[in-house]
């Protein structure tokens, strides 16, 4: 065994630490030029929402993967917890001369408020847009995390796929129960909800001049929310979560209240699929319950898997490597040529079956994902790199083997 | 003989529609070893499952120092001070080393630098280990990890589920005196075992269970030599 024990808080840690924070640093000049400077032409157009959609579902295959790859709770209900994201979000943020419009056959509806539109009036359209969809967000998350402590009381007693199944249920339930027409005045029934703020009104005045930030805010909030997963997962709470995965029983033994964290594990991940949701909605513009169906659970999953049940940065890999190949990537499939000559059966579907072909190789070969359970870091690369380094050096002694 | 620091009186436990204890009582002094021997399906795991309260009791009493501890939940028992090994050990394969002892100190609160370098000081090789994933260990390292994970939560008293299961006789014995020594630094213990021999030298008190009952007891040395006890569980 000439492996090297691994030491915390190394000085790779730190640099770490540093080259991450310089990354994002330089990933949002990026999305703030997107925004603002870049030119638009066929790239940036394609570019920009598969940017935003990524980031929002990167953002929910992490909440998902600290239920089903920290807790070890397989639920599949994370549709339904979007779908109240997306509601609780749009309900609270169209604007209130809107409202006879949107609830046209619902007499206007009974909230007649809109919470950006409260605090334009205070702080100006633009900041009160941005804290409104701020805090519109957070309602999102907040009512998906009730609806999932009151429905986690008697479904977290269930085990493996019994809780599979009764989340399914739940979330499947709950897309009805959105479109039902006596909830009309606050859902508008299986009409659209839509005039809502979405991510073009997100801007900011600086100095005379109007940034826009469609991009940027998408990011910013996946960024805080995933980064709050992270310490969560990290912290003391976050090895309850794992020990209780791992085996519930000794977990117990340890004192580890069974109930209670899996409850908590499961309103945290459900408030973060809400606040997902919320930014799904404000990526479509319009919000209706019917796409929130099971296949977009299936979806999320298909992304988690992929990544690597258990790994955080798997699930962002793998939510933007999912959305822009089916979105992008793979539209060329769909178009009838390939570079300018004509393919017959490139026609619509075909994307379809060669992606469909694509994640049967990467389940055949890859079946613990693309990170495993590891987690991909700078600090890791960093240490990597020392460690071929110094067996280059070693090359000539004799080394004995790992 | 001291204070008994755990007391069980009259304990009726049913397991599956079974019934597993039918109605035992016995005293664990503070500071001993005290062993429960017994066949499979004697009740032996029913009785520690519901002392550390992973399941209710049907009847009678558990007192910890005096106080009645029956059917409270495990978290209230553990922070009382009494922490289970598990059978087969059942360490949290893919933590750290380091973590599984981390959540062996779950519910406290204060500062456990200590209690991880006494755990070290008494499994050197946990040290060495550190930062590997428990599942990757060898069956008597995990056992060594098991014991450690239970000892930072500074029990008062460590009950232990048939610790040499599994394990190769050489590795039995060094379990074994590691308990005398982890009782030396005054850990009460109360252990339950098939193998009746290494159990009954190690303990300073025994019992035998057959069929939810109690039927014999004794210092372990005299239950040692006894006719009866030999000719069930010792092999002649």
């Amino acid at each position: 065994m000439g492996k090297k024990l691994k030491t915390k808080a190394a000085p790779e840690q730190r640099a770490g630490t540093i080259l991450a924070a310089a990354a994002l640093a330089v990933l949002y000049v990026f999305l703030f030029l997107l925004d603002n400077a870049l030119p638009t032409n066929s790239f940036t157009v394609m570019l920009i929402p598969v940017l935003q959609k990524g980031a929002i579902f990167a953002l929910v295959c992490v909440s998902m993967n600290l239920l089903n790859g920290f807790t070890g709770l397989f639920s599949l209900g994370q549709a339904g917890f979007m779908l109240i994201g997306a509601y609780s979000y749009a309900i609270f943020s169209i604007p209130a001369e809107q409202h006879n419009a949107v609830y046209q056959y619902f007499e206007g509806g009974i909230i007649k408020f809109s919470i950006p539109q409260i605090l334009g009036n205070a702080l100006g359209v633009n900041l009160g847009n941005i804290v409104g969809a701020i805090i519109c967000i957070i309602i999102g998350g907040i009512v998906a995390g009730i609806f999932a402590a009151l429905i986690g009381i008697p479904v977290l007693r269930l085990k493996s796929d019994y809780l599979a199944i009764a989340t399914l249920g739940f979330a499947e339930i709950l897309r009805a129960f959105f479109q039902w027409d006596g909830l009309g005045k606050l859902t508008n029934g299986s009409n659209l909800l839509r005039k809502y703020t979405n991510f073009h009104d997100i801007k900011i005045q600086l100095g005379g001049f109007i940034y826009q930030l469609d991009t940027v805010f998408p990011f910013l909030i996946a960024t805080i929310s995933i980064g709050i997963i992270v310490l969560l997962v990290n912290s003391s709470y976050g090895r309850a979560f794992k020990s209780i995965r791992d085996d519930e029983i000794a977990a117990e033994a340890m004192g580890i209240n069974l109930f209670k964290h899996k409850m908590m594990s499961f309103v945290i991940s459900s408030f973060f699929a809400g606040v997902g949701g919320a930014l799904l909605a404000m990526f479509q513009t319009t919000v209706q319950a019917a796409p929130f169906r099971t296949s977009m659970t299936y979806e999320i999953l298909l992304m988690v898997v992929i990544g690597g049940i258990g790994s955080i940065t798997g699930s962002v890999i793998a939510a933007f490597l999912y959305i822009a190949s089916s979105e992008w990537w793979l539209r060329f499939l769909d178009s009838g040529q390939f570079m300018d000559m004509s393919v017959p059966f490139f026609r619509d579907g075909f994307r379809k079956v060669v992606f469909s072909v694509i994640i049967m190789v990467i389940v055949l070969f890859f079946s613990r994902g693309i990170m495993g359970d590891k987690e991909l870091s700078f600090a890791g690369m960093i240490r990597k790199f020392k460690n071929k380094k110094a067996k280059k050096a070693e090359a000539g002694k004799e080394v004995d083997p790992e | 003989m001291s204070e008994p620091i755990l007391s069980i009186q009259n304990l009726q436990v049913n397991y599956g529609g079974i019934e597993a204890v039918k109605g035992i009582s016995f005293d664990v002094p503070e500071g001993e070893i005290v062993t429960l021997i017994g066949a499979n399906g004697a009740g032996k795991s029913s009785t520690l499952r519901s002392i550390s309260g992973l399941v209710k009791p049907r009847s009678g009493k558990i007192l910890f120092k005096g106080e009645d501890i029956t059917g409270k939940n495990p978290t209230e028992i553990v922070s009382k001070g009494i922490t289970l090994v598990p059978e087969g050990r059942k360490i949290f394969a893919d933590l750290t080393v380091k973590e599984n002892l981390r959540i062996g100190a779950y519910l406290r609160k204060d500062d456990i630098s200590e209690d991880l370098e006494w755990v070290y000081s008494l499994f050197p090789r946990l040290k060495e280990r550190e930062w590997q994933a428990g599942g990757t260990l060898s069956g008597g390292e995990q056992q060594m990890l098991a014991v450690g994970r239970a000892l930072m939560s500074r029990p008062k008293v460590m009950m232990m589920d048939e610790p040499s299961l599994g394990l190769a006789p050489l590795i039995v014995r060094d379990i074994f005196s590691i308990i005398k020594e982890v009782n030396k630094q005054g850990v009460t213990i109360l252990l339950i075992e098939q193998n009746a021999n290494m159990a009954l030298k190690t303990a300073h008190m025994g019992y035998v269970m057959e069929t939810g009952r109690i039927t014999m007891s004794g210092p372990g040395q005299e239950l040692l030599v006894n006719e009866d006890v030999r000719k069930a569980y010792l092999g002649g």
